[in-house]
């Protein structure tokens, strides 16, 4: 009796193991915390005075963007999505997303140049410039507040898929991944950053490292960089799934834009 | 990893130096050590207060040309390895962390390291 009770545990033992080989358990920290959260009280106190903190520059510059008419169609953002952003409030916690026409993922600097080429007639931006940071900035900060939630499944999980063995693939010369600091070690220092989950509920974020805003991407390129591996370009579809994966590591987190990091 | 990977004897002020590089993917980014002069200490290792006295050079070279050998998941890089790297950035492409020299200073400069903080 004791040892067929013993053998019945042992057997529930093993295929516990088992089914855990098979599927990998799921690192992502949960609850998510935010970067703020790991910032210097100083850094903190930069973001959270809407007069001092200097993304604000950025988002000035992008709300005069949004009603700038633009290209050959004569039409501004606000035409379409209200003089205050009101159409576009929540969006930017959704995104990126999977469009439904093409079957593309999109992130939000996507769907501005999407909206400049293909109903403004205008050029698209380049990926980083001051003027494509400031309307993701704008927008970003209409959701303010709104907490994250990117869809996963659906036409998104090859996508997501995609993202996550991206951000568990070791690189670079110093053969590190995504998820060996941001899991596994989140409050720890890295030199003289304490290292945080790597959530991108603020961007675009300004950086005073870089005295300058930043977006998803630029960060995934300092962080690939910095472990001395071949970055992917800013809009390329490998970043592209990576930040719909970062994103789903912070479902539930309040987009924070304009956040000010170290 | 006894054999030396250099037929110059290792130079500890050398090795003190090059630790100090922090453009060259400097210990100190995970590893607190004596060097007082230098702020911002990472915590990701363990402290190197000690270890001259607590492992031979041997062990140290080991620890140093390729910590994966003794644990295949560590985050410490391997300072002179190029086996099973991949995506390495352009500029880095095709060279160790550490050259063989600066391997055995920094060898050197660790074996001094006795005593706990
Ligand atoms: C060797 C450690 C390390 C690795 C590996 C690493 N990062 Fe980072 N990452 C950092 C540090 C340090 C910072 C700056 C402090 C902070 O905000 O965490 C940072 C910041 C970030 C941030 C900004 C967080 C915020 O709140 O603003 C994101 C997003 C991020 N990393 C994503 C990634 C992704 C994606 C990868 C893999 C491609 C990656 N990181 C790999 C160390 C690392
Ligand atoms: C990216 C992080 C990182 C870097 C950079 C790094 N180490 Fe480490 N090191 C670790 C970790 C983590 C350990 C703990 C054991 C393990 O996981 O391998 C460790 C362990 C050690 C140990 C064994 C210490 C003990 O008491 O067990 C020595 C010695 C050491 N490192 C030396 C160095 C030296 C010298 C350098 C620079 C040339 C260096 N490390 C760079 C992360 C790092």
């Amino acid at each position: 009796m004791r040892a067929a009770l013993t053998l019945a545990a042992l057997g529930a033992v093993l295929c516990g193991a088992l089914g855990a080989s098979a599927q990998e358990p799921d690192p992502t920290p949960r609850p998510p915390i935010s970067g703020y959260d790991y910032m210097a009280r100083a850094t903190q106190e930069l973001q959270d005075d809407d007069f001092v903190n200097p993304g604000f520059f950025a988002i000035d510059r992008g709300r005069r963007l949004w009603s700038e008419p633009a290209g050959a169609s004569g039409a501004a953002c606000a035409d379409c999505h209200g003089a205050e952003g009101e159409g576009l409030v929540g969006a930017a916690a959704r995104l990126p997303a999977v469009d439904p026409q093409t079957g593309a993922l999109m992130n939000l600097e996507g769907h501005i140049n999407d909206c400049r080429e293909s109903r403004m007639n205008a050029e698209p931006y380049v990926y980083e410039s001051e003027d494509l940071l400031a309307l993701t900035a704008y927008v970003s900060h209409l959701s303010r507040g709104v907490p994250v939630a990117v869809a996963v499944d659906g036409p998104a999980a090859p996508f997501f898929e995609q993202g996550r063995a991206l951000f568990f693939e070791r690189r670079g010369q110093l053969d590190l991944s995504c998820t060996q600091c941001h899991d596994a070690r989140a409050g720890q220092m890295l030199r003289g950053d304490r290292i945080s989950q790597g959530h991108v509920n603020g961007f675009p974020i300004y950086r005073l490292k870089w005295f300058a805003m930043g977006s998803r991407h630029r960060m995934f390129e300092w962080c690939n960089t910095s472990l001395r591996a071949e970055p992917f370009a800013p809009g390329s579809p490998e970043y592209l799934a990576l930040e719909l994966y970062v994103a789903w590591r912070g479902n539930g987190l309040p987009i924070e834009t304009p956040a000010v990091r170290r | 990893m006894p054999e030396p990977l250099t037929a110059e004897p290792g130079n500890p002020e050398r090795g003190r130096l090059v630790v100090r590089d922090l453009g060259a993917a400097s210990c100190l980014i995970c590893h607190a050590m004596p060097i007082p002069e230098e702020p911002d200490h990472g915590d990701i290792g363990p402290p190197l207060h000690g270890v001259g006295a607590r492992f031979t050079p041997a062990e140290l070279r080991q620890r140093l040309v390729d910590p994966k050998a003794i644990d295949p998941d560590t985050v410490m890089p391997s300072y002179y390895q190029l086996e099973g790297l991949r995506d390495v950035l352009g500029r880095f492409v095709g060279r160790t962390i550490y050259t063989a020299q600066q391997i055995e200073d920094v060898v050197a400069y660790l074996a001094t390291l006795t005593e706990d903080p």
